[in-house]
């Protein structure tokens, strides 16, 4: 096999972004094809259905299912105002009559003769959904979405927290296998992107919370640090949705690991520029991973299109991502169609690999992944 | 379904899992089907590839590499299909749990009785059951509907009432999936699959509710009597609306459902992709029907971990059973395993002090990148320890859902008055249990066999005389989904070239304080030659014999202990070997307990280890850091 497939992260200095903008219902869009939007427009909006209360007329009037319909003083799909009385039993000659109200205002969806249910639906939730990132419209999904492109500095990390968020790179620390320590964090980074080198503690997480920062990159974050952090042991990989005031992304992985320096140096090239970061990460069906994303002038430099998207060939920048040589770069020295056994007896695909300092270790083909430029 | 005018002799199978999509190639040879050659590559889902397909090319394309012929067509547009030319196979088939494989969420009036029944159905079709809803489970209506609108299920199983029993809940359950009209995951503007198999005197009243709004299939009920489940119309109909509404949806498939086919007569027959779950299910029932024997099978994959068994009811009836558990496996859900069982538990398998700090994030990053493998023999034990508590937790959760039916009236006679039985007991009995399958990565990939034998009689505990094998290289989906076109095929390369018969494991069970030796064994072989084994408590020894040897046993357990004819009662019969030999464990059962001191159980791990071989003999050596 000439080359090898493998998965892996995106780091781009300048690359076309397609950002899908869809909603969750169909609805309406609110722009067109070619719209210069900044990352704050609206591009769709749609109303979810309200949400639903069951109320069982016939049990609270105590009268059979059946019975109930001429009782109701409202008729189905019509509007209803909390307090408002849905039905009346006719009592015992007019009097002691039993009375129900609406819980709530909104819309008297449906009786059912047969249980006594009376489904209300409250007021629709309107949703909008904006642009995220600065680019231009370029396509227009009928009643559902767009899609907005930019031509961006784009780097995908491995894991993060927290949705989509904006604000200004700002960088914190002089290398990528620097901590970043909560000394460093002052009223300044309110508002801002921070980029970090090798570590954050939970410790300096909250002090940023508390100082108003929108997001922080860096390398690595302790496990034990996360359980603190979201106050739960995360089970599986499905984040996003958190609401800590906050969006951490990590590039390389759990534990202190110094970020590739080709990604800190690309994103602290940026620094002033107004980036949009999504922590959301799904390592399942779909996989998500956090990214930054920096619109930037001018064109893109490169199409990944043109290139074999995860092919591995021989000279190709890879990162090893399993130990003994966890978070170290090199690039692909020999790629070996048979099986090898390592340490741990197994007998898998390999690949050599050669580190900058001149050292070639042999590492499973599954524990690299390509650097994609 | 239709067999090819030409007989069938090349079989191209693919499996895509969560992690890894695995390919075999079949062959004709001499008469009889055997493997001819495997290939792996990770699974495609993910970007940048974000197509099933990529993977699928990529592991056949390692067959290629190989084997040294070709298999795909030019350009890579498929797997070569062509009966008449010496290039390509003669079928192409797969199966596929990648994209996060079927959700559902099911519905039954009773929670433990229809709503079970649907569980039961929907779990043995190969779907993930998020939530059972049920008229009696606690929720108000309001927050039924809340949840549902919540988890969006691919599709939702509605049942309830026996024939001739109550409308009224289930017309209600029908009201509140209606409320919650939830919206599929993939494919915005398609209606959500909904299949009614409950009363069919409420038929009528679920098709007024619901046939507007949602994709209605009626079919019949899965609990016609309380005495009975019918879950066969239901299960077949989630395989087609799987088919039709998720997989089309999801990223490749509708490329890959388009390659997977044969001819006959000339003309092009598709084979349905079917669920991972489901294929290794048919090909479990298929060998404990065939074999007559209690068996139970267990696939631990990247993402979940299912376990299979079939054993024998109350009433001498065969009930093949199924459960996922979701969030436990060796990958995308290995957080979650220590999350469920604690630090402790997953440590008391690993024969060296380790640091919690260092074993959660090594843990975290193999959940953050999911196709890596150990390639130390320190990151591998640790590995395997937390395998053993994925496979303990299945189990636990498989023994509450393999029950018999639950509210059935039973007879009783004056004797059953003092056995406190009630309906709906566990069917998993570890001692009746005869063979014991794994399947999954860890177990199927262990560098030693002996290593996958370990695991599994920790995580399960087999009691008696247990018959323990491993899925060679994990090929068990492809039999299944063969098993459905050429039977024939299936059956032979599961015997010869699947099947890894790592030996019998002999275990007496019940609790001894005062025995030292748990049970004394005669064996003797066909030259007439006998020797005597003594199991020794808290000891593990292991006795050679090859695959297909047997040998004949007399076990003679201590009092109150048990190898399966009854506490203190001699056991006699054949004992069969395998590639790891005969394994007696005289750690206990029924309790099965690890030394509370640290230095003792590390001691007591590194001593078992050895017995069975398991690592080099460095791994006592082994410190926690790097």
């Amino acid at each position: 096999m000439a080359f090898a497939y493998t998965p892996g992260l995106r780091v781009a200095d300048r690359t076309v972004v397609r950002k899908e903008r869809r909603l969750p219902l169909t609805g309406e869009t609110l722009v067109k094809v070619g719209d210069a939007v900044s990352a704050e427009t609206v591009v769709a909006r749609t109303e979810l259905p309200g949400n639903v209360k069951m109320l069982n007329i016939a049990n609270i009037l105590g009268l059979p299912p059946g019975d109930i319909p001429e009782l109701l003083h409202a008729e189905e799909g019509s509007v209803i105002k909390e307090g408002e009385i849905l039905g009346q039993s006719k009592g015992l000659f007019g009097l002691f009559k039993n009375t129900v109200r609406s819980p709530i205002e909104g819309v008297f969806e449906s009786y059912n003769r047969i249980t006594g249910q009376a489904v209300l639906r409250e007021p629709p939730i309107p949703v909008e959904i904006d642009a995220y990132l600065k680019g231009t419209v370029t396509e227009v999904l009928k009643n559902e979405g767009v899609i907005v492109e930019s031509v961006a500095t784009f780097v995908q990390g491995i894991f993060g927290v927290g949705g989509e968020t904006r604000g200004e790179i700002r960088v914190l620390t002089e290398g990528p296998d620097k901590e970043l320590t909560a000394d460093l964090i002052d009223d300044s980074c309110s508002g801002k992107v921070l980029l970090g080198g090798s570590f954050v503690s939970v410790g300096t997480l909250n002090k940023a919370i508390k100082t108003g920062v929108k997001a922080i990159i860096v390398g690595g974050f302790d496990d034990k640090d996360l359980k603190e952090f979201l106050g739960y042991d995360l089970g599986v990989a499905i984040t996003g949705h958190e609401k800590k005031g906050i969006t951490l992304i990590l590039t390389e992985g759990f534990g202190r690991m110094t970020m590739a320096s080709e990604t800190f140096e690309l994103l602290k090239s940026r620094e002033g520029m107004l980036a949009s970061v999504n922590g959301a990460t799904q390592i399942r069906a779909g996989v998500m991973r956090p990214e930054v994303a920096i619109p930037v002038q001018g064109e893109e430099t490169e199409r990944t299109s043109d290139k074999q998207a995860g092919a591995m060939d021989i000279g190709s920048p890879v990162r090893c991502i399993r130990a003994p040589y966890f978070g170290r770069l090199g690039t692909v020295a020999a790629l070996p169609a048979e099986l090898q056994v390592l340490d741990s007896e197994a007998k898998v695909r390999v690949l050599d690999v050669k580190f900058p300092d001149g050292a070639t270790v042999t590492v499973p083909r599954a524990n690299v992944e390509l650097i994609e430029e | 379904m239709a067999v090819a005018s030409k007989e069938i002799t090349r079989i191209m199978a693919t499996d895509c899992g969560s992690t890894t999509t695995k390919a075999i190639l079949i062959e004709k040879k001499d008469g009889e089907y055997r493997l001819i050659r495997r290939g792996e590559a990770p699974t495609t889902v993910e970007a940048p590839a974000e197509d099933v397909t990529k993977g699928v090319l990529n592991a056949v394309g390692e067959i290629e590499d190989l084997e040294g012929r070709k298999f795909l067509k030019p350009g890579d547009e498929g797997v070569q299909v062509s009966p008449d030319s010496p290039d390509g196979v003669d079928i192409y088939m797969s199966t596929s749990s990648a994209g996060g494989g079927l959700q559902m969420t099911v519905a039954g009036v009773v929670k433990t009785m229809t709503g079970e029944s649907a569980q039961r159905a929907a779990l043995g079709a190969g779907a993930i059951v998020m939530d059972v809803v049920a008229s009696n489970d606690g929720r108000l209506p309001h927050e039924k509907v809340a949840d549902i609108r919540r988890l969006r299920p691919d599709m939702i199983l509605l049942s309830g009432g026996i024939d001739g029993g109550t409308i009224d809940h289930v017309v209600e359950l029908a009201e509140i999936v209606k409320a919650a009209d939830p919206k599929p995951r993939f494919g915005i503007g398609y209606k959500l699959p909904v299949i009614y198999a409950g009363n069919r005197d409420a038929r009528d009243l679920v098709r007024d509710e619901l046939g507007e709004q949602m994709e209605l299939k009626v079919v019949e009920n899965l609990r016609p009597v309380l005495e009975k489940e019918n879950l066969g119309p239901a299960r077949d109909i989630i395989h087609e609306l799987f088919m039709e509404h998720v997989m089309a949806q999801a990223p490749g498939y509708p490329k890959l459902m388009k390659w997977a086919g044969h001819y006959v007569d000339g003309d092009w027959v598709q084979v349905p992709i079917m669920p991972t779950p489901g294929a290794v299910g048919k090909l479990i029932e298929t060998v404990a029907k065939n074999e007559g024997i209690e068996v139970m099978g267990v696939d631990i994959g990247g993402a979940t971990t299912d376990v299979f068994s079939v054993f024998k009811s109350v009433e001498e009836e065969t009930v093949f059973n199924r459960t996922v558990s979701a969030n436990l496996g060796m990958s995308y859900s290995v957080s979650n395993v220590l999350a469920s069982t604690g630090f402790d538990n997953v440590m008391r398998w690993v024969p060296f002090h380790m640091d919690e700090a260092d074993l959660r994030n090594r843990i975290r990053n193999k959940m953050i990148r999911p196709t890596t493998i150990p390639q130390m023999l320190k990151e591998l034990i640790v590995e395997q320890a937390i395998a053993r508590e994925a496979l303990r937790l299945a189990l636990v959760q498989h023994k509450e859902l393999a029950t018999g039916l639950k509210g059935v009236a039973q007879e009783r006679t004056i004797g059953d008055a003092f056995e406190q039985t009630q309906t709906g007991a566990t069917l998993v009995n570890m001692m009746n249990l005869d063979l014991l399958i794994g399947s999954g990565g860890v177990l199927s990939h262990a560098p030693r066999r002996s290593q996958a034998a370990l695991m599994l009689i920790d995580a399960f505990l087999p009691e008696g005389v247990t018959m323990l094998a491993v899925d060679s290289i994990f090929m068990m989906p492809q039999l299944g989904v063969l098993s459905e076109v050429l039977p024939k095929a299936a059956t032979e390369v599961f015997d010869k070239d699947c099947l890894i018969r790592l030996g019998t494991c002999v275990a007496p069970s019940g609790e001894n304080r005062k025995a030292s030796i748990l049970a004394e064994v005669t064996l003797t072989g066909s030259d007439g030659a006998s020797s005597e084994i003594s199991i020794e408590k808290g000891r593990m020894l292991v006795r050679p014999l090859g695959v297909g040897e047997k040998v004949e046993a007399v076990i003679r357990p201590a009092k109150n202990l048990d190898v399966g004819e009854g506490p203190g009662n001699e056991w006699t019969g054949q004992l069969e070997g395998g590639v790891v030999g005969l394994i007696f464990d005289g750690r206990g059962r029924s309790p099965f307990l690890l030394p509370q001191d640290d230095s003792a159980r590390i001691g007591k791990l590194q001593e078992w280890s050895t017995a069975l071989d398991i690592y080099p003999e460095r791994f006592i050596s082994l410190e926690g850091g790097e």
